[in-house]
């Protein structure tokens, strides 16, 4: 109580000086809160409420003695009560006007007193003892209270005060002080409440909506208004006109408004809404500030109450104000946005990733919809995730003719809370595995809707809640029935049995043991399970326990419709992993269990493979949890998807392929292969559902990362079926599916070699107008395939280059590193190489490796190797690109492997150009190289030796690398098992042991034995340069002789 | 004893075997374990010799409650009166196998006859306002402070009308009323349990075949 007086209640201080409570809602709940506690208190905490307060409460009452009755010694004028405390003093005294209460019994007692005064009684004492929790619990308590601020434990405080001796009923003091605590916390509570819903303005909504309105009065036969015009012209800094002094107070700006009907309206816009004042005559005249309406939460609103012929002629100017509305410059936000059809389930560009994860995502929430449109049920439009976060959108389709200023506001208001909620969220959900989708923890809570103009469906619906929570089972089954018939798709309808308290009464159902009950709430659940926030207030409320302990039921019905809502209900992490927690994953996998595929099914029969079905639909929502993955297959769930695989309905395979492709991770890959799944998803491919193709597409995607999968891909003639899907270009989530799964198919060479000219051709056709997901795999695939030199040339031939190296200035990384490999692979045809070199594609490759990203330096200097190798007039080529050179040599600081081995291999190429040699050098690249020697990884090792051979061939670089200790370690490097690295490692010892002190060196590594093993290799230049370099240090030792000799 | 339980034992088996022709949803093994199950709750007094019609009003709402649990008396009496086919206040054999072969194992179909039967209480082929009303009038806990006490009853009957009544005439005929269970199962027992539920007709089948067993 403590904290929300002083804090929270809007004081206001009057002409005469005293504080008074002002007469705002807000304040009103306040009192009504108090009064609450207070009038329950002597029942509820009779104990506590006999306490005696440490000082009386004392104010002016408007009661008279004639009002007390029993219980009271009544004399004249004054009162006191029957009840005494230990020392015999009353504990109510009345002498008029002022009374004193010195329990809460006594003034519970007042209160009912008051009758239908006891809310100003309140007021008045309130206003009167401005602490009241001192006078209650004396100062030590209350200090207590005021420093915790109800969320820290205070009993040890509480002990502590005891300890110093306090008094003996310190007991009762204690809960007492808990009692007042706990209510202060729920005060603040409901008026945080409160207070989030109520809208602020902020200068720039404030200022716009003025603009409007000047709009209003300016034209003709539109004009609406006379004047209006700000009190003063000067404009602060922060856009807001009203003195800094008053600033304090939230005062934005003053206007005044002529309208035509009513006297000049003098308006304070605060960013606590607009109301009118006093009139400001003179400047610092406080009076002419104080607020002499009610607030309005924009200009619009109040004009409306003010002025009936501006009320009556707005409404005709909607739509052109709502065309305004888009128009207008401040509202930069809307501006970004791409007009994206509501009503066509928008898909805003996003980052690949994202967009990979919600591919699934949303296709199976069209699913859903459809679903839900052949059951005879409006389609829920649902606007894409970034207009909800705008707060842009109008809920269900009522444009709503609210102002300009409080669609600014809310917006403003809604991204305030909406990045605090979400880092919230964040952090309460960063347990869980990262690679889960997080589509819906995004997503805030839409803005509260004004409580002014509730639809007819409201009241309905409250209605029939009613009957709910007072009916007996035939009644129940009757009500719920009826609200079926409600259109449950609709936002308004879902929160509307939100909103009455019938989420509740729904979920108690599910707890009894009546089935048609049971039934009919599931019925209703999972319908407006479909929202998004009705789905959290399920798992909130304990409701998912419950849907998961149905499934065990005897009843099928019963089981379908709760595997349904499960499905619903469980498409954000928190509601899956309770449904793990709670045995449903077990559960659901047992309603697999049936036989999908006979050609007469009985009724009983088909009912199994409906609840099937629908435990598909629900894995398929929990699959995207990685523990909830594992727990399907530890279930045994892997094998029963298999059986329902071969279903011949669609409504089975795509929830089954759905599931599979999204829990098709390593440990599934094999089971789903061994399981003989392949040759399902593959003929399944050829089905005449997009959606489906889609799944198995993607599944395949998945799965074909392993070469027996793709080889099986082939063996089942799957090839030609993913090349056919490439036609259905208007749908990019099957396309990205269907690109996916040629590219992972086309790393095996085999069945490269299966696909047709035609399948090129295709592909090369879609670099071009496609979204990045499905680039992606487009390019990936155009990199496998120009590893076969036929390839190569039917890219050209297919104009695949020009696109190819246009994506080389994308930025999507996933991207980049596919564009880079295949412009690699393609570059190693000299007649690509021309056309490459034509468009400047070496230069793009090249300002790839200050990408951030590991992977894309690396892809783009492997990519560079063939450039610099197939260019004609390399050197001058590398030579003209400025910086180029001294880019490369910094590359060798890196700390990624694949980075360095990459760039070590296209430092040998550049390398091989002298004058860039010599540039490299300066750039120190000798010390660079050498320091990366005493590496254990041989790629890094057989590219990182090739650069040092080829950069010895420059000036005294031979005797730097001896210097900097590189040759000791490359010595090392002989006794690798890899023959690549013993290849190149020859030869940078050949070229080293040109220095006679390498040579020294080399002999004391004892370099000789395995140089002599390498001179019997069967590859011509190893041998070579092995016997080379055996030779150098055998020279050296015969120089060395002759000079001794002839000393 | 034996030879009148042996003579009677071949008197239930042919009779059996006739009604197992005439009723669906039963074979003649069970329809003799139904025979039985008959006479014992007709009482020991049927193979007396006395003319017996069968089970009276009492007994057989006894047989609802004790057995399958329905208390509603409405309800009980509208179960007697469908199964009680030519009124004359009994429920002989054969109309009590025929009844439970709709109340046990009826289809769809069968049981939307049975009960629009049951609702309709005046026999006039139509479920009326007034009979809605008497039906759920107890289903739902009165407000005190309400002015009308019988106000939620009445509006959930309009409810119902709203939903069931498809020709708009102000009272549910049979056509109406198989409509709206066909869209909407969970309808057929609009107006109160006037069949089993499933544990009941287990313990009650499971009963029966002991019988056939002993």
């Amino acid at each position: 109580m403590g904290v929300s007086l002083t804090r929270a209640a809007q004081w206001t201080r009057t002409s005469s000086g005293t504080v008074k409570l002002e007469r705002s809602p807000m304040n009103d709940s306040l009192l009504k809160a108090i009064l609450c506690f207070v009038e329950q208190i002597s029942s509820q905490h009779p104990q506590e409420a006999e306490h005696v307060f440490a000082e009386p409460l004392q104010w002016s009452t408007t009661l008279v003695a004639s009002d007390f009755k029993t219980d009271y010694d009544i004399s004249d004028t004054d009162v006191q009560s029957h009840e005494k405390d230990s020392e015999g003093h009353p504990l109510l005294q009345l002498s008029l006007p002022t009374v004193y209460v010195r329990s809460f019994r006594q003034l519970s007692k007042l209160v009912h007193l008051a009758a239908d005064k006891k809310l100003e009684e309140i007021r008045v004492c309130l206003e009167e003892n401005r602490e009241p929790v001192v006078k209650i619990l004396g100062p030590c308590f209350a200090n207590i209270l005021e420093r915790e601020e109800a969320h820290t434990d205070v009993l040890p405080q509480v002990d502590k005060v005891q300890d110093e001796g306090q008094a003996k009923d310190s007991e009762v003091k204690v809960q007492l002080f808990q009692l007042l605590q706990n209510m202060d916390k729920q005060l603040l509570n409901k008026l945080l409440q409160d207070i989030s819903e109520q809208v602020r303005l902020d200068p720039t909504a404030v200022k716009n909506e003025v603009e409007l309105l000047k709009r209003f009065c300016s034209e003709g036969e539109k004009r609406l208004l006379k004047v209006v015009r700000y009190t003063s012209d000067y404009e602060f800094a922060n856009g807001c006109r009203a003195p800094l002094w008053r600033q304090m107070h939230g005062d934005i700006c003053y206007l005044v408004i002529e309208p035509y009907d009513t006297e000049n309206l003098n308006i304070t816009c605060s960013n606590t809404g607009v109301f009118l004042n006093g009139g400001l005559k003179q400047v610092g005249e406080e009076s002419g500030y104080e607020k002499t309406s009610e607030v309005f939460k924009d200009l619009v609103t109040l004009l409306k109450s003010r002025s009936p012929y501006f009320a009556e002629n707005i409404k005709k100017q909607v739509q052109w104000k709502t065309d305004r509305f888009q128009e207008l410059p401040s509202t930069q936000k809307i501006q970004h946005v791409e007009p994206v059809d509501v009503e066509e389930q928008g898909q805003p560009q996003r980052s690949y990733k994202q967009q990979e994860k919600n591919v699934h995502e949303k296709a199976r929430q069209q699913h859903m919809l459809n679903k839900a449109n052949k059951a005879g049920c409006e389609k829920k439009y649902e606007p894409c995730p970034r207009w909800k976060n705008l707060g842009l959108v109008f809920p269900c389709g009522y444009k709503s003719s609210k102002s300009l200023g409080e669609e600014k506001a809310g917006e403003s208001q809604k991204k305030k809370f909406g990045s605090g909620a979400k880092s919230k969220m964040k952090a309460e959900f960063s347990v869980e595995s990262s690679s889960e989708s997080e589509e819906e923890e995004e997503q805030t809570e839409r803005r509260p809707e004004s409580h002014t103009d509730l639809p007819a469906e409201y009241w309905q619906i409250q209605k029939l809640v009613k009957y709910l929570k007072g009916g007996n089972q035939t009644a129940t089954v009757l009500t719920l029935c009826a609200m079926m018939d409600f259109n449950l798709m609709q936002e308004t309808c879902q929160l509307a049995i939100r909103d009455v308290g019938g989420l509740d009464v729904l979920i108690n159902l599910l707890d009894t043991d009546e089935v048609k009950c049971k039934i009919g709430s599931l019925k209703i659940l999972r319908k407006i399970s479909h929202n998004v926030q009705i789905r959290r207030a399920i798992v909130d409320m304990g409701g998912l326990q419950s849907i998961v302990k149905i499934l065990d039921s005897p009843v099928k019905d019963l089981k379908a419709l709760a595997a349904e809502t499960i499905a619903n209900v469980a498409k954000f992490r928190r509601a899956r992993r309770t449904v793990r927690q709670y045995g449903g994953i077990k559960k659901l996998v047992k309603l697999l269990d049936c036989v999908p595929n006979l050609a007469s099914l009985t009724a009983n029969q088909e009912k199994d493979v409906d609840v099937a079905r629908c435990g598909a639909l629900a894995l398929w929502s929990c699959s995207k949890s990685t523990k909830n993955k594992e727990a399907i297959r530890k279930a045994g769930g892997v094998p029963l998807l298999g059986r329902l695989l071969k279903s011949p309905h669609e409504n089975m395979l795509i929830p089954v392929v759905g599931t599979l492709q999204e829990c098709a991770s390593e440990s599934y890959r094999i089971v789903i292969q061994r399981e003989g799944m392949i040759k399902d998803l593959v003929k399944n491919l050829s089905s005449d559902n997009d959606e489906l193709q889609m799944h198995c597409a993607s599944a395949i995607f998945k799965c074909a990362e392993d070469q027996k999968t793709r080889d099986l891909v082939r063996k089942y003639k799957g090839l030609q079926p993913l090349v056919s899907l490439l036609g259905k270009s208007d749908n990019k989530q099957l396309l990205a599916a269907a690109t996916g799964a040629i590219w992972k198919c086309s790393i095996s060479m085999d069945n490269v070699a299966k696909y047709e000219y035609k399948a090129l051709d295709t592909l090369v056709g879609l670099l071009t107008d496609q979204p990045e997901e499905v680039l992606v795999n487009v390019v990936g695939a155009l990199g496998e395939f120009a590893l076969i030199s036929a390839n190569k040339a039917t890219i050209r031939k297919c104009g695949g280059i020009k696109p190819l190296v246009n994506l080389l200035t994308g930025t999507n990384q996933a991207l980049l590193v596919n564009v880079t490999k295949a412009v690699g692979a393609c570059a190693t045809d000299k007649d690509n190489m021309a056309i490459i070199d034509q468009l400047d594609g070496v230069r793009l490759v090249w300002s790839l490796l200050k990408n951030p990203s590991g992977d894309v330096q690396s892809s783009a200097a492997w990519a560079l190797c063939p450039c610099i190798e197939n260019a004609k007039d390399a050197g001058e080529m590398v030579r003209s690109l400025v910086g180029g050179l001294e880019l490369i040599v910094n590359l060798l600081k890196s700390t990624n492997i694949e980075v360095l081995a990459s760039i070590c291999a296209a430092i040998a190429k550049i390398s091989k150009d002298k004058e860039n040699l010599a540039v490299l050098t300066d750039h120190g690249v000798v010390p660079l190289l050498a320091k990366l020697t005493n590496t254990s990884d041989d790629k890094l090792r057989r590219h990182l030796a090739e650069a040092i051979g080829h950069c010895c061939m420059w000036g005294s670089n031979r005797a730097s690398f001896g210097v900097s200790g590189a040759v000791a370690p490359l010595v090392r490097y002989l006794k690798s098992k890899d023959s690549a690295v013993h290849q190149s490692t020859a030869m940078a010892l050949y070229q080293l042991s040109k220095d006679p002190n390498n040579c020294i060196t080399m002999h004391e590594k004892g370099v000789v034995k395995p140089l002599i093993h390498i001179m019997g290799s069967n590859e011509e230049t190893l041998q070579e340069a092995a016997a080379g370099c055996v030779r150098n240090i055998r020279l050296l030792a015969l120089a060395n002789r002759k000079a001794r000799l002839f000393q | 004893m034996s030879e009148i339980s042996a003579v009677s034992r071949k008197l239930i088996q042919t009779l059996a075997e006739t009604i197992s022709k005439q009723v669906e949803h039963f074979n003649k093994n069970e329809v003799e374990c139904l025979i039985r199950e008959f006479n014992v709750l007709v009482g020991e007094t049927t193979t007396m010799g006395r003319v017996v019609n069968g089970l009276d009003r009492g007994k057989f709402r006894s047989i609802l409650h004790n057995t399958f649990g329905m208390t509603d008396d409405m309800i009980m009496d509208g179960v007697f009166r469908t199964f009680d086919k030519d009124n004359d206040s009994f429920v002989s054999m054969k109309e009590w196998i025929e009844g439970l072969s709709v109340f046990l194992r009826g289809t769809l179909e069968e049981k939307i006859k049975y009960c629009f039967h049951v609702y309709d209480l005046n026999s006039d082929n139509y479920i009326s306002r007034e009979e809605m009303f008497h039906m759920l009038k107890n289903s739902l806990i009165r407000q005190p402070t309400e002015e009308d006490p019988d106000e939620g009853v009445k509006d959930l009957v309009e409810i119902t009308l709203k939903k069931m009544d498809h020709d708009h005439d102000g009272r549910l005929s049979f056509a109406d009323f198989e409509k709206a269970v066909r869209e909407e199962n969970l309808l057929l027992e609009a107006f109160g349990t006037c069949l089993p539920d499933m544990a009941s007709i287990k313990a009650f089948e499971q009963h029966v075949y002991e019988e056939l067993e002993q």
